[in-house]
């Protein structure tokens, strides 16, 4: 790798200061994604500044009945969090669900959100990747894809948001707590992952110095029944191939409410919006499953060897929605 | 035969691996050390029209830029032939940085040498290549109409083609006829250790070399003819090695180009190869396509088996794992024929893979047996059965040991296989479809040519070291040697440490072929029983001993004690003796000739497999329930490691069916999946329920212990019984490995 100066920030001020105001630097936190690609030259920053003495790892309650989770807690803790568990299980699931033991101990929850594609073209500095060198072109599209997505592409890039944890938190409209040399933002998560568009190399609405100190979750009780369903080629330590995370009530075998996200398929933890809106109000039936899945995957783009993945996507959204019927029925 | 072999002993090196006590080859101390980091061509095919070293040498730490402009050329560039054979075994018939020309992706076209691994790493990025590319042949289908048949695979030791009686008349009279072709995507070792070696030269025409290797003696005889020095100039160093699974069989570049750039320097070299360089450095089994036609009548009776292979080669060898050799002796056919078609791409030789042919070949073969025995209606077991050979088909000669039928039998019980309902989709539970599947296990019993040496020395308190050049790379061999040592001599495993990994040792043929611990055993077992032999001579002769005049055949060694066999009470130690006579010592050199492979006989491994797998009826997921094996691999020196080492090929087994593909993209020519991350091989997740059982076979023929290895049987088959399960599940068949999701959708 690059030689790089390493520091570490005591306090938030400080670290926002020291990266802001060098523009070849980058934070530092669990390093389970930076120091892979420092060691790759993917990423080459001249500077580190180490976060992980910043007292941002602490899970609280907010007023009105919400979570808010320290962006540097790591995986791991979140996961066992009981107040989490209890009130947000798809969330412990997708992050008990990804990765291995040896990264959840270290990863922190913001540096899962910023973490980059895994993309093979994007990790490899000799091909063309738009992602990591604009305008060099997009080696994916007709190059080995069977890991990207389907949705949410462009012409530029069909990358796969890699994230498990981001797709439980579209579902539950979760909010990016930021503080940057501008001062604290709060940013809906949706509008946190950015498509790739013709600007693939714009992933998020931070800027440079721009730190995620926490999560929020919004309190919200049908995300007690939640789950989060991930479909992938081993039992364990690999991304989805498809996920889905999903909280529904059903009253009288009516949909009352819901929330549907997936993940794996596009390239950006993806909120079912289409399917949401078929599904709200449906009966809590297979036939409503399948046809709000077809709807959500209808925009689909196939690449080759991904074009499985709309198939995969729509029986994993049955398969979710089957679930959650039969347990909200026999509760 | 003393309790000693065949015993549970923990692994004489345990306590020292889970205590990090181990020294690997990339960790061995050595004062003045500098790193070096190899810079792979990123084209797969063109020259190299000009180098930029300047940035590169002014960076910090930087010793050394080598490019084939600087670096000194090597002396010859021996012939590929496969590590077994005892001399020299390159991996490739090539040796890089001797021009400018680019043959495949990731072939070495620089090295740089530092202070430090990240210094000489980042300076290599630093190094401006400019190409003239040419086109590019990486995947078979672009260069199928190419297709030659070889005179001879293998580095020349296997025909590249073969047949008996008349297979076109008896497949246009067969009253059943399977016809089938399988892919298999390449697939790479990924042992947890990547390749390293340390090379010193203690003056101008001394070198020593710290190298991670299944054969310490194959990359000293390697490096004399590439460095042109005499073996005597050579010291090859392997203390422990972290998994291999064949990617350290052959001897690639790495070692002697670090011994290049130490020279230059004049400083000891320390190169560790990276895990995406463990994917372009040290071959892998290829990208191939098999064809088989079965012909049978319609008792399932097999009337010919043609088998046809086309497989991917470098521009170097004609190398193809050998696929064909095991199922052509699996089951009686009086008509055969076995053909290997090569295709020249711009790759690197494919090399030894777990169960390198016998792993693809019997799964084309084991999977048309199913396709047979639906066709007919029989039970897939007795199907195999009906056609069990009791001689070698191939020569008509007998076995040297079986043990087949019983493999069968056992692993029926083990498993619960008699009554299976044959009808595919005919087990649900709930979401999984579940279906079971078996396949016979073939493997070849290889012998080694060159004599097999080990020294032992008794001390005169009874304890004994023995010796040879064997290397540990995870199998056990160490602790095998402990208790065959213990067993020669008569005493209790503490008192015996046995030491290999050099090339300064007695001469073992590389441990390759699943023949490593029969070979080293067969000579630890002689040298040890001579030694035995010795001692209980001299007591006999001597005037002062209690055993004085006795005959030698009727004296047993137990405990360190030589003993009348019917009267215990009289004899003495080995050390009593020592003492008495003023020895300090003793010591014996065994040696082992291996007879010849065509010694009379048939020499296989056999072994059954079966597994149990639930498919997700809609979601095309496979999970293995339920694994079991049973092998018939001749005598068992340690029950433990003997039972790990099986279990782990049904493992890798587990991985070759549903998960391993090294992904190339062909426009690049270069892997696209080269990391741990992206090319997968099974975790704990996906270990199912495995069970292990051995049938005991007597084999006089293959080596005087009668071992026929456990390094590989494990492997085979494991897919075929994964796949034929997957269809009994799905009613779909399963012609291209690994078996992804997204063909059961
Ligand atoms: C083999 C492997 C398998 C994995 N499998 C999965 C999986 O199945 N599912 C899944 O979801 N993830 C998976 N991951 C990804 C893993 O979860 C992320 O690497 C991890 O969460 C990143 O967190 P970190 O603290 O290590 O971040 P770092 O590596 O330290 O940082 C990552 C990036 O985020 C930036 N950053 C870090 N913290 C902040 C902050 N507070 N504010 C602003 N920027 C910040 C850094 O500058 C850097 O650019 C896997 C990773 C590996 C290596
Ligand atoms: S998909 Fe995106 S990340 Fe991958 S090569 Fe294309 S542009 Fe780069």
């Amino acid at each position: 790798m690059r030689p790089v100066s390493y520091s570490r920030a005591t306090d938030v001020g400080a670290a926002i200061g020291a990266v802001s105001a060098d523009p070849e630097s980058a934070f530092l936190a669990g390093g389970t994604t930076q120091v892979d690609l420092l060691r790759i030259y993917v990423e080459q920053p001249r500077r580190l500044v180490d976060i992980n003495d910043l007292p941002l790892n602490r899970i609280e309650e907010l007023p009105g009945g919400g979570l808010r989770l320290g962006g540097l807690a790591r995986m791991s803790d979140v996961a066992e969090e009981p107040e989490l568990v209890r009130r947000y299980p798809m969330v412990a699931e997708a992050l008990l669900l990804g990765a291995s033991p040896q990264l959840r101990h270290m990863a922190t929850i913001a540096g899962n959100l910023m973490q980059r594609v895994r993309c093979s073209y994007f990790r490899d500095v000799a091909a063309g990747c738009n992602k990591r060198a604009p305008g060099t072109g997009c080696s994916a599209i007709d190059g080995i894809n069977r890991g990207h997505a389907v949705l949410g592409t462009s012409d530029c890039c069909i990358a796969t948001h890699p994230s498990d944890l981001g797709v439980a938190l579209v579902a539950l409209d979760a909010v990016v707590q930021t503080e940057g040399p501008g001062g604290t933002r709060s940013i809906p998560i949706d509008d946190f992952f950015l498509l790739p568009g013709q600007t693939p190399e714009r992933e998020h609405p931070l800027t440079h110095g721009e730190l995620v100190t926490g999560i929020d979750l919004p309190p919200l009780p049908v995300a007690a029944t939640s789950r989060y369903i991930k479909i992938r080629d081993r039992e364990s330590y690999e991304f989805a191939l498809a996920s889905v995370a999903v909280a529904m009530s059903v009253v009288d075998d009516r949909i009352t409410e819901i929330r549907l996200a997936l993940g794996g398929v596009a390239t950006k933890p993806w909120r079912a919006r289409q399917a949401e809106r078929l599904l709200d109000g449906a009966p809590a039936t297979t036939e409503s499953f399948t046809r709000a899945a077809e709807a959500e995957l209808a925009p689909a783009v196939p690449h080759g060897m991904n074009t499985f993945k709309i198939e995969l996507a729509r029986r994993t959204i049955v398969r979710a929605l089957e679930i959650m019927a039969q347990r909200e029925g026999t509760t | 035969m003393s309790p000693a072999i065949g015993a549970t002993l923990n692994r004489v090196d345990g306590r020292f691996k889970v205590r990090g006590e181990s020294r690997y080859s990339a960790e061995v101390p050595v004062p003045n050390l500098t790193h070096a980091v190899v810079v792979n061509a990123k084209i797969a095919s063109g020259r190299i029209t000009a180098i930029d070293t300047s940035e590169a040498e002014r960076a910090e730490g930087v010793l050394a830029v080598l490019t084939h402009r600087n670096l000194s050329p090597v002396a010859t560039v021996p012939k590929l032939l496969p590590s077994l054979a005892g001399l020299a075994a390159p991996g490739q018939s090539f040796f890089p940085m001797q021009d400018e020309t680019i043959h495949y992706a990731g072939q070495p076209v620089a090295i740089v040498v530092a202070d430090t691994i990240e210094r000489a790493d980042h300076a290599g990025t630093l190094i401006r290549f400019e190409y003239a590319p040419t086109p590019a042949t990486t995947l078979l289908d672009q260069a199928r109409d190419q297709a030659y048949v070889p005179e001879r695979i293998f580095g020349g030791l296997l025909p590249g083609h073969a047949s008996r009686g008349d297979v076109a008349k008896a497949l246009a009279e067969a009253e059943v006829c399977v016809d089938t072709t399988y892919r298999f995507a390449p697939n790479h070792h990924n042992p947890i250790e990547p390749s390293a070696s340390t090379a010193v030269w203690e003056d101008a025409d001394r070198l020593t070399v710290y190298d991670s290797t299944q054969g310490p003696n194959s990359v000293q005889f390697t490096l004399a003819e590439l460095l042109g020095l005499p073996p005597i100039s050579i010291r090859v160093v392997s203390h422990a090695v972290g998994g291999s699974f064949g990617s350290k069989a052959m001897v690639w570049h790495h070692p002697a180009l670090a011994a290049l750039a130490a020279r230059h320097v004049g400083r000891p070299v320390r190169l560790v190869l990276t895990r995406e360089q463990m994917f372009t450095s040290c071959g892998h089994r290829e990208e191939q396509e098999q064809r088989i036609t079965l012909a049978a009548g319609a008792d399932g009776r097999i009337t010919a088996l043609r088998h046809h292979k086309l497989s991917l080669t470098s521009p170097f060898d004609d190398w193809a794992e050998p696929s064909l050799q095991s199922p052509s002796v699996a089951y009686t056919s009086p008509n055969y024929e076995g053909i290997y078609h090569l295709v020249r791409g711009n790759t690197i030789t494919p090399t030894f893979t777990r169960a390198p042919g016998e792993a693809t070949g019997m799964f084309a073969l084991e999977c048309a047996m199913d396709e047979l025995a639906e066709r007919i209606g029989v039970d897939p077991l007795e199907l195999r059965l009906r056609n069990y050979s009791a001689t070698d088909p191939e020569s008509g000669k007998p076995w040297s040991s079986s043990g087949l039928t019983e493999c069968y039998q056992r692993a029926a019980e083990l498993f619960g296989w008699h009554g299976r309902d044959p009808r595919p989709r005919s087990r649900r539970e709930g979401q999984w479809l579940i279906g079971t599947g078996m396949a016979s296990a073939l493997y070849p019993v290889t012998q080694p040519v060159n004599p097999q040496r080990a020294r032992a020395r008794l001390y005169n308190d009874g304890t004994a070291v023995v010796e040879a050049g064997v290397s540990e790379f995870g199998t056990g061999v160490f602790t095998a040697m402990t208790q065959v040592a213990a067993d020669g001599l008569g005493i209790p495993v503490e008192r015996v440490r046995f030491v290999g990994g050099s090339s300064d040792l007695p001469n073992v043929t590389a441990a390759v072929g699943s023949a490593g611990t029969s070979a080293v055993g067969s000579a630890v077992h002689l040298a040890t029983t001579q030694l035995r032999d010795e001692l209980i001579r001299r007591a006999v002769a001597d005037d002062h001993s209690p055993l004085r005049g006795a005959d030698p055949a009727a004296v047993q060694v137990r405990d360190g004690k030589m003993v009348l066999r019917d009267r215990p009470d009289v004899g003495e130690t080995y050390a009593d003796l020592m003492h008495r006579t003023f020895m300090p010592d003793v010591e014996v050199l065994g040696t082992w000739n291996p007879p010849p492979q065509d010694a009379g006989y048939g020499v296989h491994t056999f072994g059954a497999q079966m597994a149990e797998v639930a498919v997700d009826a809609d979601l095309g997921v496979v999970r293995v329930r339920r694994m079991v094996g049973v092998f018939a691999p001749g005598r068992v020196l340690n029950r433990k490691t003997a039972h790990s080492q099986l279990m782990g090929g049904m493992l890798w087994g587990l991985g070759q069916a549903l998960l391993e593909a090294t992904r190339m993209d062909p426009r690049m020519g270069r892997w696209a999946n080269a990391s741990l991350g992206d090319y997968l091989v099974p975790v704990n997740a996906d270990a199912p329920d495995v069970v292990v059982d051995t049938i005991e076979v007597h084999d006089e023929v293959v080596n005087p212990l009668g071992m026929k290895g456990v390094g590989e049987i494990g492997v085979v088959g494991v897919a075929a019984a994964i796949a034929n399960a997957v269809h009994h599940a799905t009613g779909r068949r399963q012609y291209e490995l690994p078996i992804t999701l997204e063909k059961l959708l």
